[in-house]
Parts: structure tokens; sequence; C-alpha cells
């Protein structure tokens, strides 16, 4: 790494690690307290919203109402959002005079964008009205992140709450959260960002696109949009979206390398200061840096690994009179370079934003592997707004329950006892994951209809393929994006990968949170496990990363490691 | 039970749309025009004539000798289509790169025959936009040779100007020192002359 690398590194880190707490702060007073700051103005359009949505926000949901609650909520504005594309050629704000999006891609895009995943089997600025672009997806930029923040709520509550005023069984309101999450964290942030990143270059316009006559004589024609007030709720939600075909990589969404920094912030905020509201939640807060530390350490591998397997030239180019020093850049931007590019794969795939700057396709084999590991670990390395907290607690309730096995007692997490009920739940979590991406990409793997969608022919194309199904199940949304994805199989097989990964997950999370929300404390004794400590730490670790391996490594050895060996003897496919 | 569930949450779907998804966006739109109006659309860049020749941001297609050329693009068939972004996608072990990069190095090779350095990386990978719109200095450096001989100007007046516009890593930490590759032939034709394309 490069001493330019290593100080941006370093700065990231320190960025990140000081804003957790004031930014963990001030979500803990919006989410947990009675009258949340800023009352007097923004508790305004609270109070507002709530009546326009007929909602008391003084009533608690059990965790069967807050999980009906989510489904239904997602249900409608996937709804919504595949009306609107399909019908987008009658709606106003099309000066491209863009055409119906097909029924295969409206229900791919309408589930990705509800899911948090944000798969692109679309290309922006070929497909997408400037409504379709705002309603359709910008709106599921916001409301699936606030829902991924409510999730991860009730579960914390359910783990940290104490028989109380609410009785026993109740983990929190879904409208409750959601709209504080709008009108408190995430419509404020992103005026701000927006401001920053027009600042910078980033387009923010309703016209067509603009006819250019270019110096050495080519017609451009150079597209417009609203894009930067959805690149910043993008980043924040971690949703990753592109406006354009090539998201953040494009001049117009991703403009200079300070935005590349902003951006990135934008996506770690949240998920890590969700760690210390988890802490303060827990009357903790070594609780929560315990998580956050386990984030920090699986972070900070992955991006010394991406770096350095992208610094390295590529061997299918080694007999040619090339000056590498920039490292393998192709697929990458000049004004972000090598490790720009390492710094956002990483950050995109640990949290599962999914946005690119560069093009994972054509990453080395090995720095190829490091984004798809991070997804498949399951998007807890800071992950999703929301999700990765809930899926990190869902690690930590094995970690404990690891800990309990191998001495011999009972396990308990912050007081409360795990139980057979919770093992079988967090094991349900915990195995859809594999079971859907590899059953989806064995069967995409067989078929000609799965086959016929490759760029690459090898080994590579395999990655394709597991990296498209991780990346769906994971809610992540980045691909290797030679395989063209917009085909009917691709689409549906997609789709359905992403249902599966948010929903089917949501559930047993949220039903760990009812099961665990009536049980009492047992005051601490000399042997019960510190989840607060460094031992803690390491063992957190230990668990998602064998549990990953497990799973994965033979998929893996197929795929990039065997590129590795091929290439490193300057195979080529 | 259902009811009572389906009802606030037909009545929020619709609640949240209106907001987040018609009102914040549109809302952003005047803020931003007024605030950065140049900016927000789309940095453009016009002639004499007042006619639009390009975006700052967005690279253009070079094939005159006597402009620098940017990197390879994969945005459209004939590349830097700015309404069709695109990486090339290519896999580090595709046969399909390297044949792309052996035709390149030729084509480079001829068109700069007075150059014998190693090519610099960047001018022989597609970037993942197709529309990227930079060039580290050293790739620009690398090309002064044949632009300075297609303009009958001294390699060091191209070189000079090449230093003035070349901009450093963002507040002297992020990102990588850069050269924007239409503003460098702008600059050009605005300082000694503009000449007449002599086709591809």
């Amino acid at each position: 790494m490069s001493m330019f690398g290593v100080l941006q590194a370093l700065l990231f880190l320190l960025c990140i690690t000081l804003l957790t707490k004031p930014v963990g702060l001030y979500l803990f007073a919006v989410y947990e307290s009675e009258a949340p700051p800023l009352a007097s103005t923004l508790g305004r359009l609270e109070q507002l919203l709530y009546r326009l949505c007929g909602v008391d926000p003084k009533q608690q949901q059990r965790w069967s109402s807050y999980a009906q609650s989510v489904l239904l909520f997602g249900l409608f504005g996937i709804i919504a959002s595949f009306v609107i594309l399909r019908l987008q050629q009658l709606l106003p704000l099309n000066p491209q005079h863009m055409q119906s999006v097909s029924s295969d891609l409206a229900f791919n895009t309408a589930v990705s964008f509800a899911t948090n995943t944000n798969w692109q089997s679309y290309a922006g600025e070929s497909t997408l009205s400037h409504l379709s672009q705002m309603a359709a997806l910008g709106f599921h930029n916001f409301t699936s992140a606030a829902v991924g923040i409510g999730v991860a709520l009730a579960l914390a509550r359910g783990l940290t709450r104490k028989p109380g005023p609410y009785g026993d069984h109740c983990v929190g309101n879904l409208w409750v959260d959601l709209i504080r999450s709008l009108v408190y964290v995430l419509v404020p942030l992103s005026l701000l960002g927006m401001l920053f990143f027009v600042s910078q270059g980033m387009v923010q316009s309703l016209s067509a696109p603009i006819a250019a006559h270019t110096l050495d004589g080519v017609p451009q024609l150079i597209p417009m949009g609203p894009v930067a007030s959805q690149e910043v709720i993008k980043q924040l939600g971690t949703n990753g979206g592109g406006f354009f075909n090539v998201n953040s990589a494009h001049p117009f969404e991703n403009p200079t390398p300070l935005t590349n920094f902003v951006a990135l912030l934008l996506v770690f905020l949240l998920p890590a200061a969700l760690t210390y509201t988890y802490g303060k939640m827990a009357g903790d807060t070594r609780q929560g840096w315990a998580l956050f530390g386990a984030m920090l350490v699986l972070f900070v591998v992955g991006l010394i690994a991406t770096t350095a397997a992208e610094q390295s030239p590529n061997p299918a180019l080694a007999g040619f009179p090339i000056d590498h020093a920039a490292g393998n850049m192709e697929g990458k931007e000049v004004r972000f370079g090598v490790f720009g590019s390492a710094l956002f794969a990483t950050v995109t795939t640990a949290a599962s934003c999914g946005a690119v700057n560069a093009m994972h396709d054509s990453f080395t084999p090995l720095g190829g592997l490091i984004p798809l590991v991070n997804i498949q670990l399951g998007e807890v390395i800071f992950g999703g707004v929301g999700s990765g907290l809930y899926g990190m607690l869902i690690f930590a309730v094995l970690a404990v329950f690891i800990a309990g096995l191998l001495v011999g007692r009972t396990p308990e997490y912050l007081g409360k006892k795990i139980e057979a009920k919770e093992m079988t739940l967090a094991m349900l979590y915990v195995l859809i994951f594999p079971l859907v991406v590899l059953g989806l990409s064995a069967w995409a793997a067989t078929s000609s209809d799965g086959l016929s969608a490759l760029g690459s022919a090898g080994p590579h194309g395999l990655t394709e393929i597991l990296y498209a199904f991780s990346s769906a199940v994971g809610n992540n949304g980045s691909a290797f994006a030679g395989l063209s994805a917009n085909a009917p199989f691709w689409n549906l097989t997609l789709g359905v990968a992403m249902l599966l990964g948010r929903y089917f997950m949501i559930i047993p999370v949220l039903a760990l949170s009812g099961s665990m929300i009536g049980k009492k404390t047992v005051p601490k004794g000399p042997g019960t496990f510190p989840t607060g400590s460094l031992l803690f730490v390491g063992l957190l670790i230990g668990v998602i990363v064998i549990l990953g391996a497990l799973t994965f490594f033979p998929a893996l050895s197929l795929g990039p490691l065997a590129e590795h060996f091929a290439a490193q003897y300057g195979k080529v496919y | 039970m259902l009811q009572q569930i389906a009802l606030p949450a037909l009545r929020v779907t619709a609640v949240t749309l209106f907001l987040t998804g018609l009102v914040y966006p549109l809302a952003c739109v005047p803020i931003a025009q007024l605030l950065f109006p140049q900016r927000a659309s789309g940095s453009l860049i016009f002639d004499d004539r007042g006619e639009v020749i390009g975006s700052a941001l967005i690279g253009q297609r070079f094939a005159s000798p006597h402009y620098f050329q940017g990197r390879p693009s994969a945005a459209g068939t004939d590349g830097y289509d700015a309404s069709a972004s695109s990486g090339s996608n290519f896999g580090p072990t595709s046969q399909r790169l390297q044949r792309r990069v052996q035709s390149d190095l030729t084509r480079l090779q001829a068109d700069n025959p007075d150059q014998h350095q190693a090519i610099p990386v960047e001018l022989l990978t597609a970037s993942a936009s197709g529309l990227d719109p930079h060039l580290s200095p050293h790739a620009t450096l690398w090309q002064v040779p044949r632009v300075a001989k297609a303009r009958g100007l001294s390699e060091d007046r191209v070189a000079a100007l090449i230093a003035e516009l070349q901009e450093g890593r963002d507040l002297g930490i992020f990102g990588e020192p850069r050269v924007n590759v239409l503003l460098l032939n702008v600059a050009l034709d605005r300082r000694f002359g503009r000449l007449v394309a002599v086709g591809p």
C-alpha cells in the first residue's frame, strides 16, 4: 500500500471510530427516548406524519405484528414500484420518453430496491424515467433502510429490555421506528449530503439529455437527472442502486476523490453508530464496542488484502511492454486509482451497500475474492443499515452458545438464557443464506438459461454466478457485471433470492426477539461469559470466519482460487 | 388482526412514497440549481459560439493526433457514449482482454513512433465508467512527442501546459494526481490555435 493509501485508510478508520459514539448517542435519543431531540422542529413533522398515516405512536407491537407490518409494507412498496416502472411511459418527468419496463425487469428492480439489495439488472440512463428513479427507486432507498433499522432495534429491545412499562412481550412499533428514521435521520442527512455532492459536480436537474458536439467532432448525448438527491441516500441507506449503469464509477455520480471518501463514510456511518446505540440500550457500552471491534478487525484484513491484490499487475498482460506502476487498472477510474477503488470495494461489500466505483468483474482473482467473501460472511462487517447489527447479534448469540458448550454451562447473553428455541432460530437465520446461494448457483451453473448469460469462460464464469446469488441473498447488490442479468431467468431467480435473503432472515430475527423479550435476567456471576471483552471479540470473529469458510470454501476453491492459480501460469480462457 | 396492520401499512406506503419519492428529490432540484447552477447542470463547457462541447466531467473520444487521447472505453460501440456508460467487465483471465490490449498496443506504437518507453497501463485498460475524463500525468506526458509534432510545437511547451493543468490529490490526500484530457485539449486549442481535424 502506498503512503497515501495508508494515510487515506487511517483517516477513514479514524473518522468512522470518532463518529460512532456521537451518532450512536443521537440515534439512541431518537428511538429510545419518549421525546426525541429537536422535538420543536422535526417533532411537528413527526406528529403530522403519524396523523396522516393513522398511526398511534403509543401503541406497541409484539414480534408477530412487527413482522407482519414489515412484510405488508414490503409487499405494498414492491407493488407501487412495479406499477410505476410498468407505466412510466404514461407518467410525467420522462423527458427521454422511456418505454415501459419489461415485467421481469420491473419485478426484479422493485424487489431489488424494497429489499435494500439494489441489484442492477437495469441500466438507469437507458431504461428509467426521472420519475421512476425518484419514486420507484429513491423511495425504497429511504424506507428499506428505515425498516432495517427498525428490525435491528426490535432485536436489540428483545435482548436488552427488562419486563417493563409496555408489557413483557412488545418489541416496539415499526411505524414509529420507520417515521422517526425518516424525520430525524435519513431525510435531514440526505439534504445536507446532497448540497455537498452538488458542490463537487454531481448533477441535480430534471432536464432532458444535452446534445454536445465534441472537440474532435463526435456527437455526444450527456444524460441529466436528479442524481445527487438519490446518491446520498443510496450510500447513507446502504442501498447502492446506481442512477447510472456504472453506479459510483460514473463521473456524474461520484465526480471527485472527495465525494468518494464522503460517500464511503456515509455507508459506514449508521451501521457503525448502531453498535453504540445497541450498547446504550444494553446499559453497557462495551457490549456495543465489542461488536464494533469485531467488525473493524474483519474490515481491515479485507481492505489490506484487496489493496495488495489490485496493486499487482495482471499476469495475463505480463508479456507486453507495459508500465504497470498504476496496478490493475482495467475497470478502474484514474481519479480513484487502485486504493480508492479497493477501499470502495471493501466497504461496499462489508456493508451491504453494493454501490461500485470500479468493476469488480475485472479485479484480479484474489482482489475479487475478498468482496465476495465479505458478502458471504453474512453482511455483518458493519453490514447494511440495521441488517448489519441484527446479523451480528445473531452471530453473537451463536458465539455465546459455543462458549457455553466449551465450559459446560447454560449460555446466557446480557443475562438472558439462550435455549433450544433461540438456537433453532439463530441456525435458521444462518442456514437460509448458503442454502439459497448454493442451491440457485448450482441450478444456474447447470442450466442453459443460466450459462448463456455468462461474460467469462473458465473458473471466472462460476465466480460470476456465485457472486450474483451471494449478492442477491446477502442483499448487497454489487455484481460481477459481465453477467448479462437482464434476462427472464436471471431477473426471476435473483428476485426470489433477494426476497428470501431479506424476509426469510428478518422473520427468525424478530421471532428470536419475541422469544427473548419475556425472559427474566439472571444476575451476573463469576461464571458469566463477559460479552463486552476482547476475548469475546476474538470468539465472535472466529465463529463468523469458521462458519463462512466451512460453508463456502468448496465453491470458492472452484471459482476465484482456481482462477488465481491458473492466472499465475498465464492461462487465459 | 391483519386489517389492523394492512390499513396503516397502506397509508404509510402512500405517505412515505410521496415524501421521499417526490417531495424530497423535487425540492432538491431548485436548491441545487440556485446554489450551484453550473455544477448541478452538468459542468458543461461551451465553445466561442455558445455551443456545448461537452461536460468537464465526462470523457470524450479523441482520434486526431494533435489531441491527447483518453483511455480505452467500453461505453457504447465506439466508446465514450455518455448515454451507455459501461466497463469492459473482462475478467483477469479473459482472452478478449488480452486481444484488446494487443490491438490497442499495436495502434499506440504506430501512432507514437517517437516514444520508446513502456506504455503506461492506463492507456491500455478500459475505465470502469467508459467515461473516465482523466489520465495520470505520466500517461499524458507519454503522448507529448506525438502531440507536439502534430502541432509543430516544442515538446517543452506542451509539457509545460500539462504541468499547468495537472490536478493534485484532493486536499493533498485523497485520490490520485490527474489531468483532465478534455480540458487539456481545449487549452491546447485556445493557446496554440485550433487545427482542423484530419480524420481518424
